[in-house]
């Protein structure tokens, strides 16, 4: 659904990736994984068309790179960036409605439903501003708001950072949920264990390059991979 | 940070040397008084946009109300030499200090406002200033101040049967300001002025006085802003609130430095030697008739040149250089 | 003062105020949301002025009809001047914020020079209008009707502008002010929405410029001095808030007719001068600006 192929990315002469190679393929839940600084974000952000990058960059047969970020989103990738990125003084309501913005037809606004089965405390909370909710409220409202562009390949950064962890519980059990309703999963994550658990398939990033991949439960269960590349 | 003289700053005081010792004898062999004026009015505005250059450019302090203190060191000046038959070359630095003094009265409450707040409150002081000198009549109201003529001497700086030694006073200013912007590159003030400009935040924690480092550069700006006021008075003879005090005035000192490079030691040089010759050429045969192609013209340069060069023209320099050497 | 001048005085301020407000407002909108102070914002308003001035010559129709298709007009002279430069000086990679400044002043100075060109310099005037020289009187309040007439229309067009605040494409708006950047990730294209601002933008300072030219002159400085004045109301306000502009528009209105009645006429501008950065001092991003 996803290939990239010979990505390089880099700020101002810094490289950030440097020929990264990744699959993502439908239905699956792909972890990334890596030590701060490795590139994960970034990775995230060339797919979604907010850094300049070189290589290739194939969705459903349709190369992004062509495309500006807001043509991206519109082609069904949906981010749920790193610090969420809210808009702060909009209602909890306004920024759900707001993800819907670029839709067309009557059922516009169906994702709200599944939002609100995932997340309940957000249908609570719609008069909110999104100033106002907890961490954790604001992580899932970021992810509702990127489900109401009602994309088929979601793409997640770090959804379980500075949040607690009966909550990451609640946000990973929805990221499954929201691979069995038939959505793709880009899951960029520092929670290896948590991660690798809900995932098909992963990838370790190091320095900007792939160093390792493979089936998630095999990475995980390669405790020199574990010592090695991630610091555990 | 010892201040100590780079190959590189060595090499700036020669060049300037050199071009003072070309404009020194420039005029010598043109008569021309249109020609002449153009190169005083260009000098003039030189030094007056290395003025501004001081306070907009090396402490990024975006003023567009500098016509301000050109108005105050004006009125000084005149206001002595007419009513109290004071020298000009004495009104003038009185002018300046005063101006100095203005800037600092300003600076003291509008330093605390931030970008296009700063920036505003720059305009509104200014014209403020405009609409009380317009309404004072002890000083001329919107009638102005003629200048009466006491005899041609450089002590009462007229000069009616040949202009040429305006053109040497405007030198003289345009020269001085230059220096000052040289020192400053390299004094302790600069590198304040510098951290200020990049980082507010930074700049304090490093132990900059932001406060004060800003008052600094106002009043240095603001005492040259004066100077060339009152050189400029002298030199046309008669003031009002339109020809020294307007807000076109106060974009007209600060244009220059910006067209040229913001910052940069001979950026508001360039930009002058661009800008002013181009308007007063466009508006003399173009506006004559003050049809409004002059003012378009002069609208599109300003456009073109932040558009495609919003580092100034002296950007260009290093291009060159960079061409001529061979390596980045 | 008797009780009636007092009244006078508090009406005068309040018609011209709601008209500073307006324009005000097209500032504040542009720069809340995409911190570009414009400075060709007066020359917007003047351009107004003649497209009525010239409308109403050619078709000899009241300024009152003229006005959507002149606010038409302007909102496409709003989009084009995004485009084609401003999008431009957002993409400049060194001094944006002066490149920002001195790509609208040089506008200005275009658009001053054009019309210029085109009109000459002399003043011009809308005459023969259904409201011209017609005045009210009420408890010996002396009512130009003119000035009545353009300062309703300018409450309609702020209840308008907060009206298309509540739409969905208001939402738009917000969220990309407060991040340009994450709006691209739910499908919204940032340069469409600066656009239709810059055109919202010029259409309400275009409306106001038509009802301005039932009742003032015309010429290529008339912009010059609104447009400071609007800088000072938005500043006053607190750059980007439309309440702020509508509170700090009436308040200069009235402490420039206060200021005209004490001092000299001359001199009205220096007291919403004084207020503006006596205010500053103790609000430095105005009344409703935010922190
Ligand atoms: N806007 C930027 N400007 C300059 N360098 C940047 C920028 N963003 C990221 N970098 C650099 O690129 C590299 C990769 O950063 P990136 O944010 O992709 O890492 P990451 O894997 O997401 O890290 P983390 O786990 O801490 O979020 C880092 O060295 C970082 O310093
Ligand atoms: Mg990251």
């Amino acid at each position: 659904m996803l290939r990239i192929e010979g990505l390089n990315a880099s700020y101002r002469g810094l490289k950030a990736l440097q020929g990264v190679s990744l699959n993502v393929k439908k239905g699956q839940i792909v972890a990334v994984v890596g030590a701060n600084g490795a590139g994960k974000t970034t990775l995230l952000k060339s797919v979604a068309g907010l850094v300049t990058t070189e290589g290739s960059i194939v969705f459903d047969g349709q190369d992004l790179r062509r495309l500006k970020a807001h043509m991206i989103s519109r082609a069904g990738i949906g981010l749920v960036p790193e610090g969420r990125r809210l808009f702060p003084r909009l209602s909890v309501e306004d920024n759900l409605r707001l993800g819907a913005y670029a839709i067309a037809g009557p059922d516009r606004f169906k994702p709200l439903e599944l939002v609100f089965s995932l997340f309940p405390r957000l249908q609570e909370r719609l008069a909110q501003r999104a100033e106002t909710l907890s961490g954790g409220e604001q992580q899932m409202l970021a992810i509702g708001r990127a489900l109401m562009t009602q994309p088929r390949l979601l793409m997640l950064d770090e959804p379980s950072q500075g949040i607690m962890p009966k909550l990451v519980d609640d946000i990973f059990r929805a990221i499954q949920r929201i691979r069995d309703l038939g959505l793709t999963v880009l899951l960029v994550e520092q929670r290896l264990a948590e991660a690798l658990e809900i995932a098909d398939y992963a990838y370790v990033l190091q320095t900007g390059r792939v160093v390792m991949s493979g089936k998630a439960a095999e990475i995980a269960a390669d405790s020199a991979v574990r010592r090695a590349y991630l610091g555990l | 940070m010892v201040p100590s003289i780079t190959r590189r700053r060595r090499r700036e005081l020669v060049i300037a040397a050199v071009l003072l010792a070309v404009l020194i004898v420039l005029p010598l062999p043109i008569h021309d008084v249109y020609t002449r004026n153009l190169f005083i009015i260009t000098l003039l505005f030189a030094g007056l946009a290395q003025a501004w250059n001081i306070l907009g450019g090396y402490c990024g302090q975006i003023s567009l109300g500098h016509s301000l203190y050109f108005g105050i060191g004006a009125y000084v000046s005149t206001l002595m030499f007419v009513n109290g038959h004071i020298p000009p070359p004495v009104g003038m630095i009185a002018g300046g200090l005063v101006a100095a003094a203005g800037a600092l009265l300003v600076g003291w409450p509008v330093f605390r406002l931030s970008g296009h707040y700063y920036a505003i409150a720059t305009v509104v002081v200014q014209e403020i200033g405009y609409l009380l000198a317009l309404n004072w009549d002890l000083i001329g109201g919107a009638s102005g101040v003629f200048i009466p003529f006491r005899g041609e001497s450089w002590l009462n700086l007229q000069f009616r049967t040949d202009k040429l030694p305006y053109f040497y006073v405007a030198l003289g200013f345009a020269a001085v300001t230059w220096a000052v912007a040289w020192w400053l590159e390299g004094a302790r003030l600069g590198f304040s002025w510098r951290a200020v400009k990049d980082d507010v935040v930074a700049a304090r924690s490093l132990g900059v006085r932001v406060f004060r480092s800003k008052m600094a550069a106002a009043a240095l700006s603001g005492f040259f802003t004066g100077v060339g006021g009152a050189i400029f008075a002298q030199y046309v003879g008669y003031i009002d609130p339109d020809s020294i005090l307007s807000g076109q005035l106060a974009i007209l000192i600060a244009l220059p430095a910006v067209l040229g490079g913001v910052g940069t030691l001979w950026g508001p040089f360039l930009g002058a030697a661009v800008l002013i010759p181009l308007r007063e050429v466009s508006s003399s045969y173009l506006g004559a008739s003050g049809n409004g192609f002059d003012l378009m013209l002069y609208g599109i340069l300003i456009m073109a040149v932040a558009l495609l060069r919003p580092q100034g023209l002296a950007s260009l320099g290093a291009v060159f250089r960079r061409n001529a050497n061979g390596a980045p | 003062m008797t009780i009636e001048t007092l009244l006078q005085v508090a009406v005068s301020g309040l018609l011209m105020g709601l008209i500073y407000a307006l324009v005000a407002a097209g500032l504040s909108l542009i720069f809340g949301l995409m911190d570009v102070v414009n400075f060709a914002h007066g020359e917007l308003m003047m351009v107004a002025m003649y497209a009525a001035f010239t409308l109403w010559q050619m078709s000899g129709l009241d300024p009152f009809i003229l006005l959507p298709i002149v606010a038409a007009l302007m909102f496409g002279l709003g989009v084009a001047i995004y485009r084609l430069l401003i999008a431009r000086a957002l993409s400049v990679r060194f001094n944006r914020g002066m490149v920002q400044i001195f790509v609208t002043f040089g506008l200005a100075i275009f658009i001053r020079g054009f019309m210029q060109f085109v009109y000459g310099g002399e003043f011009r005037s809308i005459t023969g209008t259904w409201l011209a020289n017609r005045t009210a009187n009420i408890y010996g309040v002396y009512l130009p009707l003119p000035q009545v007439a353009a300062s309703l229309v300018c409450l309609l067009a702020f209840a308008g502008l907060l009206a298309i605040g509540r739409t969905e494409f208001g939402r738009a708006l917000e969220a990309t002010r407060e991040d340009r950047e994450a709006v691209a990730l739910i499908g919204i294209d940032r340069d469409r929405i600066f656009a239709l601002g810059w055109g919202l933008g010029a259409a309400t300072v275009g409306v106001a410029g038509v009802m301005l030219a039932g009742f003032y002159y015309i010429s290529p400085n008339v912009g010059a001095n609104f447009a400071l004045i609007a800088y000072v109301t938005v500043a006053l306000g607190g750059f980007g808030s439309m309440l702020g502009a509508l509170a700090a528009g009436l308040l200069i209105g009235e402490v420039e007719a206060i200021t005209a009645q004490l001092l000299e006429p001359s001199l009205k501008q220096v007291g919403m001068f004084a207020i503006y950065l006596a205010v500053l001092m103790f609000r430095p991003r105005g009344l409703f600006g935010k922190l």
